[in-house]
């Protein structure tokens, strides 16, 4: 490996990038926020930049294309926390609230970048690609990971926290040592940076120079236990000086500022300067699941006090303002989600086919005799029960 | 100093001097050790998306010089050292595995990879099942393993059991030098992850083997597959001795001594713990009558009782006694000065072997 020093790579940074070391590790003092709750770009002197931290305004067409993907999720989640209550659905962890973060983390990247989900990241999968009824095989019950990753350079779902951070190295690593142009999205949540892997997952692709984004969606609750039990930094995005990286705090409910932020990030990333952590501030307006009472740990007030920070109001009114959402273009993107949500209905009404004779075939590349044993054994049991 | 002349010898042509260099080695008792280093070596060179990495393999070699000189002969992208943190290094060889690589990495001891627990069970076991069957994840977890070697707390534990207890992992184990070779390649060959148990005590063991021709005969396929079979280690007929990988040896010095007192013990060399070969071992305990399954671990809820249920299962008309088990006592591994109280010693082995409900 390469005896590349952090301080090495910091003032590559600033050559390209006209930045000085110092204000590239620390995070601005303030989140980055371009847009007001009501929709107006914000003064730039309130919009929470400062040297180092300047980002170009994304153009009209991508803002365009990220509110329809916006409004997509949406109406997928709503979907399909009511497929839950029809009892179509095992489960579901909406992330409702949240979708501007998924949006940004998921178009942000180019077609030979991977992307590392949790549970919660639903909308980022759809995003990312992967077709709306291969996302939800988990949740119905189905198989545990109903897509093919690498087809759509999508990791499965992670269920266990930040395990799959490591995986995202892992990949980032592979690339580099081939000389490839890949740039990984590796999310988590604010309950996750407590976890040891955590630790290892940045200190590895610091110490590597990976190009990891490590995407972190602080929706301020980890089940029940708040963001104050779960950290004592000044910010989670202050984490990162200590690895040797960079940090950066950004209004998660504000799509514009996320989607500025992710494609610097991405750029730098591929320019080969290494990884990033980002902190997005939002909020899970849902229980953690359905199975989740959330009134036992937090106030009512305290959820009202968010919805006006809703991301889709927020853009549709710039949009509106802007001149660039039309009445016949917001119909259009109504109708696109119409079909992803009807898809979704449609495939959750039909009863899952899984053969379970399937059970046997993927534990290992080639079955073992003791397998081979089991799997008879259960396929005499199902001929006794069609019989 | 020419280089038309032997450095050794400057009566002889260099040429004379490494041809003779080149005979004595083919005579030259091989290490443990070495067949390990030799099929890394040989990993890396047959494929390019085989990596080798863990803390101290580059530089150093490993704490125990099996990874000796692969960084020096491969490079630093081939074969590397990372930070210290055991799931970091297992958790990121399963994203390289995605991405196409061949991790074969190391865990430096046994106890020392608890902390990678989670990765190993709950992705590195469970990816291709998951993903059903688009993912699969061609790595090996290095373990030098088990005890006799006078290791202080946390550096002799026989953590097999959890291991072999996890569907989607492969446990392999070897006990001698050739199979050190042959069982070391066909894990990296392998589409599946692979747990390679090494008994640091053998890592010193020596045996007449020619590494060379092991390798031509593994390439051309010429060498039976290790895995899913297991080994007669000695051929017997009154009974059977059922060990695998440090317990292997002791099996065979038991069997030396009973065969002083004319007891002809069969040892079976279960090496591939996952996948398991009853036909092998029951073939066995049907052909002696008798059995004993031998492993240092701590025998309760073991792979040792397993085989133990496996053997009774299928052999039951065939048994003159009940199958025993000597394994080490269920106690955390002891301190260096009394694992010789705990570890299963020959002498342990023939007095079960006298338990055995023979015939007076």
């Amino acid at each position: 490996m390469s005896a590349e020093t952090t301080s090495d790579r910091m003032s590559e940074v600033s050559k390209k990038f006209g930045i000085s070391p110092e204000d590239y590790m620390l995070p601005a003092r303030h989140m980055i926020n371009l847009l007001n709750p009501d929709g107006t770009l914000r003064p730039e002197n309130e919009q929470g930049t400062e040297p180092g931290h300047e980002y170009p305004l994304p153009s009209p067409a991508r803002l365009m294309e990220a509110y329809a993907s916006l409004v997509t999720g949406r109406r997928v989640n709503d979907q399909n926390s009511a497929l839950v209550r029809q009892g179509r659905m095992a489960v579901y962890p909406s992330s409702h609230g949240q979708e501007a973060c998924q949006i940004a983390a998921a178009l942000c990247l180019e077609e030979n970048d991977w992307l590392f989900p949790t549970y919660r990241d639903t909308v980022a999968v759809l995003t990312k690609g992967v077709a709306p009824m291969e996302v939800m095989t988990s949740f119905r019950g189905e198989w545990h990971c109903g897509y093919d990753p690498k087809a759509y350079k999508c990791a499965p779902m992670s269920t266990p926290l930040t395990t799959q951070l490591l995986h995202a190295v892992g990949v980032a690593h592979a690339a580099k040592l081939r000389g490839e142009n890949t740039v990984v999205v590796a999310m988590c949540g604010d309950g996750a940076t407590s976890e040891g892997d955590f630790h290892e997952a940045l200190n590895f692709a610091a110490v590597f120079n990976l190009p990891v984004i490590f995407f972190v969606q602080n929706n301020k609750y980890a089940i029940s236990v708040p963001l104050s039990h779960q950290s004592a930094a000044p910010s989670l995005a202050h984490k990162a000086v200590g690895y040797g990286m960079a940090g950066e705090r950004v209004d998660g409910n504000d799509l514009m500022a996320l989607m500025a932020i992710m494609t610097r990030a991405v750029r730098m990333a591929r320019e080969g300067n290494g990884p990033l952590l980002i902190e997005a501030h939002t909020y899970r307006m849902q229980a953690h699941t359905n199975a989740d009472d959330d009134k036992r740990y937090r106030e009512d007030s305290e959820v009202q006090a968010w919805i006006a920070k809703d991301p889709v109001t927020r853009m549709k009114a710039y949009l509106e303002d802007a001149g660039l959402l039309t009445d016949a273009a917001a119909a259009k993107i109504a109708q696109d989600a119409e079909v992803v949500a009807k898809a979704l209905r449609d495939g959750m009404n039909q009863d899952a086919n899984t053969d379970p004779r399937e059970l046997f075939e993927h534990v290992y590349s080639t079955k073992s005799t003791q397998l081979a044993e089991q799997q008879a054994l259960l396929v005499d049991e199902l001929d006794r029960e069609e019989a | 100093m020419t280089a038309t002349t032997s450095r050794v010898n400057p009566n002889v042509s260099a040429a004379t001097a490494r041809a003779a260099a080149k005979a004595a080695n083919e005579n030259q008792p091989v290490t443990f050790g070495k067949a390990l280093n030799t099929a890394l070596a040989d990993g890396l060179l047959a494929d390019d998306s085989v990596v080798i990495f863990g803390e101290d393999v580059g530089t150093l070699g490993g704490v125990f010089r099996i990874t000796d000189g692969l960084t020096a002969r491969f490079g630093a992208q081939r074969c590397f050292d990372t930070p210290l943190a055991e799931s970091g290094i297992v958790g990121m060889a399963v994203g390289m595995a995605i991405n196409g690589m061949r991790p074969v990495i190391e865990m430096q001891f046994d106890a020392f990879a608890y902390p990678a627990f989670e990765q190993v069970a709950s992705h590195v076991a469970k990816m291709r099942n998951r993903t059903q069957g688009k993912l699969s994840l061609p790595l090996v977890i290095r373990i030098p393993y088990a005890g006799g070697v006078g290791g202080v707390e946390h550096h002799c534990d026989s953590s097999e059991g959890y291991y072999a207890h996890t569907p989607g992992l492969k446990v392999f184990t070897p006990s001698c030098v050739e199979d050190a070779y042959l069982m070391l390649r066909e894990a990296i060959d392998s589409d599946d992850p692979v747990v390679f148990f090494e008994p640091k005590k053998l890592y010193w063991s020596k045996e007449q083997v020619d590494l060379e021709q092991l390798a031509r005969d593994y390439e051309a396929k010429k060498s039976a597959p290790t895995e899913g079979s297991a080994r007669i280690a000695r051929a017997g007929s009154d009974a059977t001795l059922i060990a695998y990988g440090p317990s292997v040896s002791t099996a065979l010095e038991a069997a030396k001594v009973a065969a002083e007192e004319g007891i002809n013990l069969e040892v079976v060399d279960v090496r591939s713990i996952v996948p398991f070969d009853d036909e092998t071992v029951c073939a066995s305990v049907r052909k002696t009558g008798r059995a004993i399954v031998v492993a240092e671990a701590q025998g309760f809820a073991s792979v040792a009782s397993e085989i133990v249920a496996r053997v009774q299962e299928r052999c039951f008309h065939s048994l003159a006694a009940p199958v025993l088990r000597v394994t080490g006592f269920d106690i955390p591994y002891p301190a260096p000065t009394l694992e010789k109280y705990h570890l299963p010693s020959a002498e342990r082995i023939l007095d079960a072997v006298d338990q055995l409900q023979w015939e007076a």
